[in-house]
């Protein structure tokens, strides 16, 4: 993968640091992440996996170190902030799709106020993102007229809608009912194969050795390991990797 | 069980609930009693004691005062024209302490120190001067200096009592929608104020159209007070009538049952307006 990409990173994380009051959430964290890479991101509980990845797009503020997203750096300034996000699509654990608005509306509202879209050219595009997540025939429905997988794919395709150049995954599985998983990481492969730039937080492991690229290990706000999926599976170079590897792969 | 003497035979009765005796405390016959006869008291009240004051009640001449028909034509009485006039400062103040309580309670919520720190300054004062002491303020201080009139004083003084209110109203509602909405929109790149007008509002109103009502009502209550600047609202009017005639009872009397008129007819609309909203999602 690494060869396809020119010298610049589509994200760039130099010595970023973040502390809630005296709790230093992530400590000195370094990683770049090339055009049409996949990275998934593991850890234990509390070791700062969410608040990284929140980092890129704002949702938390960083106080150390720089953030690059496709060169640019990510700055106090509203307006690059928003520049930003815009370019960074998210998908979190509990969807948080707008409830007062349909599935279309949901994912037309963003590229019609935020890309300068049509409301046309935004039902369109949002059409084929649904039909890419298999749920064309729900556009009308409200968010709370689907199940929770649908809801997730709703999202996916909400976020792909402003058609990002890296899309970020904060554990998007982990409040699905078992049986509705397969069908979101179905829709994540996909979305791998097609050459988009991710960054996953998941404990789905099938997933990750199918698509990751390379794997971050996260302990204590650092991170602790990165290999590609075979090794980082078969022969974990550190022993909080083998621990946590070991625990997760129990189950 | 039953009246003695009765043959009940295989007759099923009703489960106990469902038959209330006429006279039973939860019969609306009951209560209905109960309001008359409280009604009755209170009437009988006032009546012994303006009896006891030899008060002389002169009920007939108060309906000129509410309208007159001259040669077939309606004309308003002092009380409408009053009426009229709290009802105009009720209206323009309803819309300006929305917008005071929406700009305050965004202050509030800001990231901005200053912002905070303005909108605190303006609630704590509001709240712990008196009404009538801000009127003064805006009657004696401001009117001259904005060059406003003694209505447009009223309406600015109430306005910004009740924007204080208005604004705990809207940043309580605000801060009910949940975090992930929040999240869910920045993540999308919307502007602070695309975020509030499509995806915080649309879901905060619904919780702060009810409480904001009450406010309306409130503030329809407390427009009486600028009657001691001279504005010509209901209150004023019934003033003005008893010092013309001393039927103090009697006006006043009218008055309030006029403030309750609308008062109330404004509560059962607004609980009409609810139920449309709740049918409609
Ligand atoms: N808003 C906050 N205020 C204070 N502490 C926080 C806040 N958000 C996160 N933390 C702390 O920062 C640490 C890292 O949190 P984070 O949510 O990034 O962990 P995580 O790796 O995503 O864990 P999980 O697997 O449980 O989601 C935790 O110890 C958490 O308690
Ligand atoms: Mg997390």
């Amino acid at each position: 993968m690494s060869e396809s990409g020119g010298d610049r990173y589509m994200l760039e994380m130099q010595g970023v640091g973040k502390w809630f009051g005296n709790f230093c959430a992530l400590y000195d964290i370094d990683l770049q992440v090339r055009s049409g890479e996949k990275v998934v991101v593991c850890g234990p509980s509390g070791s700062g996996k969410s608040t990284m990845i929140r980092c890129v797009n704002r949702l938390e503020e960083h106080q150390a170190g720089h953030i690059f997203v496709d060169g640019t750096e990510l700055t106090d300034d509203t307006k690059n902030i928003e520049l930003i996000r815009r370019e960074v699509g998210m998908v979190f654990q509990h969807f948080n799709l707008f409830p007062h608005l349909s599935v279309r509306r949901n994912l037309t509202l963003g590229p019609i106020r935020n890309l300068n879209l049509s409301k046309n050219e935004a039902d369109e595009r949002a059409m084929q993102y649904l039909e890419r997540v298999r749920i064309a025939e729900q556009a009308d429905k409200f968010p709370s007229q689907l199940s929770g997988g649908q809801q997730q794919r709703v999202a996916i395709a909400r976020a792909l809608c402003m058609q990002p150049k890296l899309m970020l995954f904060d554990e998007p599985t982990s409040a699905l009912d078992p049986e509705m998983i397969s069908g979101v990481l179905e829709v994540m492969v996909e979305l791998a194969q097609d050459g988009m730039t991710m960054v996953c937080v998941t404990h789905e492991m099938g997933f990750a050795r199918q698509v990751a690229d390379r794997m971050v290990f996260m302990d204590s706000g650092e991170i602790v390991e990165v290999a590609p999926p075979d090794r980082f599976f078969s022969d974990p170079e550190t022993e909080r990797t083998k621990l946590f590897l070991s625990q997760i792969l129990s189950h | 069980m039953t009246i003695v003497g009765t043959h009940v035979g295989s007759r099923r009765l009703p489960p106990p609930h469902a038959r209330t005796p006429l006279l039973s405390r939860k019969s609306p016959l009951f209560s209905l009693v109960q309001l008359a006869v409280l009604l009755g008291g209170v009437t009988w009240l006032i009546y012994s004691g303006a009896q006891a004051m030899e008060y002389n009640w002169q009920w007939y001449r108060v309906d000129r005062y509410i309208y007159r028909i001259v040669d077939g034509e309606f004309i308003f009485g002092p009380l409408l024209r009053g009426l009229g006039v709290t009802l105009e400062m009720a209206v323009w103040s309803v819309f300006l302490s929305i917008a005071i309580g929406m700009v305050t309670a965004l202050l509030r919520l800001s990231n901005s120190a200053s912002g905070r720190f303005l909108a605190t300054v303006y609630l704590e004062g509001i709240r712990n001067t008196p009404l009538l002491v801000q009127l003064f303020l805006f009657y004696y201080v401001l009117a001259p200096i904005l060059e406003i009139d003694r209505f447009w004083a009223g309406v600015l003084c109430l306005s910004f009592f009740e924007g204080s209110f208005a604004s705990e109203i809207i940043r309580a509602g605000l801060q009910s929608v949940p975090r992930g909405q929040y999240e869910g929109s920045d993540a999308l790149g919307f502007t602070k104020l695309d975020r509030l007008r499509f995806i915080l509002l649309p879901q905060a109103i619904p919780l702060i159209l009810p409480p904001m009502t009450g406010l309306l009502i409130s503030l329809i209550k407390h427009s009486a007070i600028v009657s001691v600047i001279a504005v010509a609202d209901l209150t004023t009017e019934g003033m003005n009538i008893i010092s013309e005639t001393f039927m103090a009872f009697e006006i006043w009397f009218t008055v309030a049952a006029i403030y309750l008129v609308i008062t109330v007819s404004l509560s059962f609309f607004v609980s009409w307006l609810e139920h449309l909203m709740k049918r409609h999602r």
